[in-house]
């Protein structure tokens, strides 16, 4: 599970409530577009310390915290 | 500006590109040269800079044709240099040829290293580019792919393939901090102009001579520190293609 240090970079990001972000809250809700998901899933590496190839469309916390799972698995 | 940052100069071991290295190392940046195949010389021009200007410089041999093998490389250079802030697409290849007897191998080639090595350096540098929230790029294209020239179709096709990649990439990026500029050369002196001695062009350079690798340089190095420059084509012809 990544979704606390998803929604923790997201809140320092976007600067809304941490508690405000759900697993199902989509990026393009939080002011977040396809460019800045990226840049964000670059921060996530080095925090997490994979490699993750952003290679399929993601929508929701809950996608991208899927993905980077499948990924480590 | 350049001091203490790192660039990647691919087709770094000559001409033009040699003089990218040598002008990017002589204002302090190190710099990780991409050759495709003279050895001797990428390794000399790094020795040189470093003792004459005390940058860490490296060759890596790459052919950016190859997609794994430009992200491999990108992530050896992150290993040992720690990350990149300015990119110099420079290699490139001619076959020239008229386009009614051209060989598709000579259309394939020059698109390949010339248009899809200078994206696939790109698509591999951005990550790093948007982890620091700065970068540089500059893509040396051609007059050829802004006017055209006979007997050039592959080339200035994807010479001007790399101004719409320029323009795309400098949109799509601002943004974050990202930069992406083209220079148009004109007819440099350089091994790879051998074979346009006799083009008529040469007589019509309105400041009457070719230009010089280091000319190319200065230009490089301006767009480098220049903040509020992106998506811009800057020609270095002598006038040629104004």
């Amino acid at each position: 599970m990544y979704f606390e240090a998803i929604a923790k970079i997201v809140a320092e990001r976007t600067g809304c409530e941490i508690a405000n972000i759900q697993p199902e809250s989509k990026f393009s809700e939080l002011g977040i577009d396809s460019l800045d998901t990226v840049e964000l899933l670059m921060n996530l590496e080095d925090e997490i310390g994979i490699e993750i190839e952003l290679d399929q469309k993601v929508e929701t916390i809950g996608d991208l915290d899927r993905l980077i799972q499948s990924k480590k698995g | 500006m350049i001091r203490g940052k790192t660039a990647i100069v691919t087709g770094g071991s000559r001409g033009i590109g040699r003089a990218i290295v040598e002008k990017l190392a002589s204002q302090g940046a190190n710099v990780a040269v991409i050759y495709a195949g003279s050895q001797d010389l990428a390794q000399q021009v790094c020795t040189q800079c470093a003792q004459q200007y005390g940058s860490e410089l490296k060759a890596y041999q790459c052919d950016v044709s190859d997609y794994e093998a430009v992200r491999q490389t990108v992530a050896q250079i992150r290993k040992e240099f720690g990350t990149v802030h300015i990119l110099v697409n420079n290699a490139g290849i001619t076959r020239d040829g008229l386009i009614a007897v051209m060989p598709r191998e000579d259309l394939d080639a020059v698109i390949d290293t010339n248009l899809k090595g200078a994206f696939h350096m790109i698509r591999h540098c951005t990550g790093l580019f948007l982890r620091n929230r700065e970068g540089c790029i500059v893509n040396i294209a051609s007059v050829s792919g802004l006017m055209g020239n006979g007997g050039q179709c592959n080339y200035a096709a994807s010479k001007a393939g790399l101004i719409g990649l320029t323009k795309s990439v400098a949109r799509e990026l601002a943004s974050k901090g990202v930069r992406c500029n083209a220079i148009a050369p004109g007819f440099i002196e350089t091994d790879m102009t051998r074979s346009q001695q006799e083009n008529p062009l040469l007589t019509s350079i309105p400041l009457g001579r070719m230009g010089k690798p280091e000319e190319v340089a200065d230009a490089v190095a301006f767009l480098v520190s220049a903040d509020y420059i992106t998506g811009e084509v800057l020609r270095v012809d002598g006038g040629i293609a104004m």
